[in-house]
């Protein structure tokens, strides 16, 4: 018998009751999404900021080399892409356009599309999601109500920068991914 | 060596042992602020309750579609009966990739398997990627916790394996430095490894993707820069739809570190172009436990750490004491049954005051099979129980005494009895310590007010 087999035979050899599965109720929220989103991202040790601070902050020359995934800024783009992300290790900032984000925890939905290579806003070291106020929902149902069953090879909740505590609790940024994370709202 | 031997040993070092039970109780209380702020946190916990029932009752059929729609997606499923067919599976790939250096995220499962030794005995480099792992696997020890590995370590451990192991200044204690420095470490590993591996919170049955959550990123930047992802997962984290998804982050991170959700939640469905993504389905005993009425609830268990953050006798006792891949109390049930003779002091190493189920977000009943362990054991190992009762039993906290007391009463001894009845000689935890601070309320006001 294959092991497959054995585990699944295994199983069957169990008599169980059957359990019927819950319906998910809908959670009603109160309050502003939006204010409730920028609270969440925050406490993630993110940054909500304007589209003008976006701008003064790239004018300010601090990002060396910049890759914008989205239209509105691919001028700023200094750095050629290709297949491998391996090329992408010394980046200093991506930028790229987030689906919807939840409110309650501040987690912003990404596909494949929307990142381009999966290792992008892992690797850079900052990261910019601009993302439309409008795309806003209150909790986690909604948000997987949301994407349904839409097929992406890899999707993503990302809810703030790269961080740890596995030094005597002390939180510290940037532990292997993103050192920031600042989220354009617009 | 038993629970209690080990505790003992633990406690020696006063000041670490405080300190390790003062941080877990921090990380409790952050628990228990972030869950008041969900109005339909109960709510949440009985949905997740029911849907993990519903798993073990058709756990079969949700693996079957699983594999279906994962091989749809481009994933190689294989299964494996126990720790050493899985060991074999990984390193057949490992071998057909020709890859003799891997980096790997944080994986209980692989612990439990003791993937490294084997690999490292057949010639693999493995690095741990999560921090906390790799501090743990420079000194050459396990994780003592399941969310929070290096929490047995000060950062003057830290920095002086760190000073050895990666050259960073001696004496310099500092987080943000040490952190730095196993940035620039890991990152060097992260590029060159052409194989990585990660565990799985959860995998669903409905679409065939698996997801996987972290904070630091250390799991997506080892597989996005891979050729070949290899994902372990117990068979037992099967859900049965994407939408449930919602329900158990919700309640994950909020449980196990007081953060409303992971920084990075990884949905795998398919591989990218010209990679290839591979998961094992392991037994190992889940099966076995499956089959043991009493018992096959703890195989809802999501790993969230919190019965170890909330357990007075993890707090004081150490991860290392429980001597078991998984410590605290959800290990006290689970390893029992992988292995009665050499884990039978575990269901002992608990006070059965309730607070690990009270807090377990998928419902467990922790506390009671803690119990229905003892005397398992005590059917078993009729010598065995008599010498270990002869060290626990005696203290206020034995069993029937503190189970037939139980609920709400034992609760609230816990923190405010006197020393003198919890932490009687016989009582090996509380052996070197004194309780915490009491509370400034009277025992029948914090009882009022604590109650359920
Ligand atoms: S038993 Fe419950 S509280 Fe303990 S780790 Fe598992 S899910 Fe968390």
């Amino acid at each position: 018998m294959s092991c497959r087999d054995l585990i699944l035979s295994k199983i069957k050899a169990v008599p169980l009751e059957p359990k019927a599965l819950p319906i998910i109720p809908e959670f009603e929220f109160e309050g502003d999404l939006k204010a409730r989103f920028t609270a969440s991202i925050q406490a993630n040790k993110g940054e909500v900021i304007s589209k003008e601070e976006l701008l003064s902050l790239l004018d300010s020359g601090v990002f060396e080399k910049v890759y914008s995934h989205i239209e509105d800024f691919s001028s700023l783009t200094n750095i050629k892409i290709t297949e491998d992300a391996h090329h992408l290790d010394n980046l200093n900032l991506a930028i790229i356009r987030g689906q919807f984000g939840v409110a309650e925890n501040g987690a912003i939905w990404l596909e494949d599309q929307d990142m381009g290579l999966r290792a992008l806003p892992f690797i850079t070291e900052h990261l910019v999601i601009v993302l439309d106020s409008a795309h806003l929902v209150a909790n986690m149902h909604q948000a997987y109500g949301r994407i349904g069953l839409k097929e992406s090879g890899f999707g993503l909740f990302l809810a703030g920068p790269s961080k740890t505590a596995d030094i005597e609790q002390s939180l510290v940024i940037g532990a292997h991914g993103a050192k920031s994370l600042r989220v354009v709202l617009v | 060596m038993s629970h209690p031997i080990q505790a003992a040993e633990f406690l020696q070092d006063q000041a670490k042992s405080k300190w390790h039970d003062e941080t877990l109780w921090f990380v409790r209380d952050k628990r228990d602020k972030i869950s008041k702020s969900v109005p339909e946190w109960e709510n949440l916990r009985d949905l997740a309750s029911q849907i993990k029932d519903n798993v073990l009752a058709n756990l079969g059929v949700y693996l079957e579609e699983f594999e279906k729609n994962a091989k749809a997606n481009n994933i190689h499923v294989h299964w494996a009966k126990d720790a050493e067919e899985h060991n074999e599976i990984v390193l057949g790939i490992l071998k057909e990739k020709r890859c003799n250096a891997i980096v790997k995220s944080k994986s209980i499962l692989t612990e439990e398997c003791h993937l490294n030794p084997y690999l490292e005995k057949n010639g693999i480099e493995v690095v741990d990627t999560d921090l906390g792992e790799r501090i743990v696997q420079f000194l050459n020890q396990a994780p003592s916790h399941i969310v929070l590995p290096a929490i047995h370590l000060k950062k003057r451990d830290i920095s002086e394996i760190f000073h050895e192991k990666l050259h960073t200044e001696k004496g310099n204690e500092d987080p943000d430095y040490l952190t730095q420095a196993a940035r620039i470490h890991l990152r060097e590993k992260f590029l060159s490894a052409k194989v990585a591996i990660t565990g799985v919170n959860f995998g669903v049955a409905e679409t065939g993707e698996f997801v996987v959550c972290t904070n630091e990123g250390n799991a997506d930047m080892g597989v996005h820069l891979a050729d070949v992802h290899i994902a372990c997962m117990g068979i037992e984290k099967i859900i049965p739809k994407r939408a449930h998804l919602g329900v158990f982050l919700r309640l994950l991170a909020r449980s196990a570190t007081g953060q409303s959700v992971t920084n990075y939640n990884s949905h795998f469905r398919s591989p990218s172009p010209g990679k290839e993504i591979h998961i094992v389905l392991v037994d190992n005993g889940r099966t076995a436990q499956l089959a043991r009425p009493k018992f096959k609830n703890s195989l809802k268990c999501i790993r969230c750490g919190a019965c170890m953050n909330t357990c007075p006798i993890y707090r004081r006792s150490g991860g290392f004491s429980y001597e078991s891949t998984v410590p605290g109390p959800i290990g006290s049930i689970l390893s029992p049954g992988i292995d009665l003779q050499k884990h039978s002091s575990l269901p002992f190493a608990s006070t059965l005051c309730g607070s690990c189920t009270d807090v377990c977000p998928v419902k467990i009943n922790i506390h009671e099979q803690l119990y229905e362990w003892r005397q398992e054991i005590t059917k078993a190992l009729p010598d065995r129980t008599k010498s270990l009762a002869m060290k626990i039993a005696n203290g206020v906290f034995a069993v029937p005494f503190a189970y037939n007391l139980s609920g709400n009463m034992m609760r609230g001894a816990l923190k405010i009895l006197p020393d003198s009845i919890t932490y009687s000689g016989l009582n090996t935890w509380g052996k070197q310590r004194d309780l915490p601070e009491l509370p400034k309320e009277s025992f029948k006001d914090w009882y009022k007010k604590n109650r359920k």
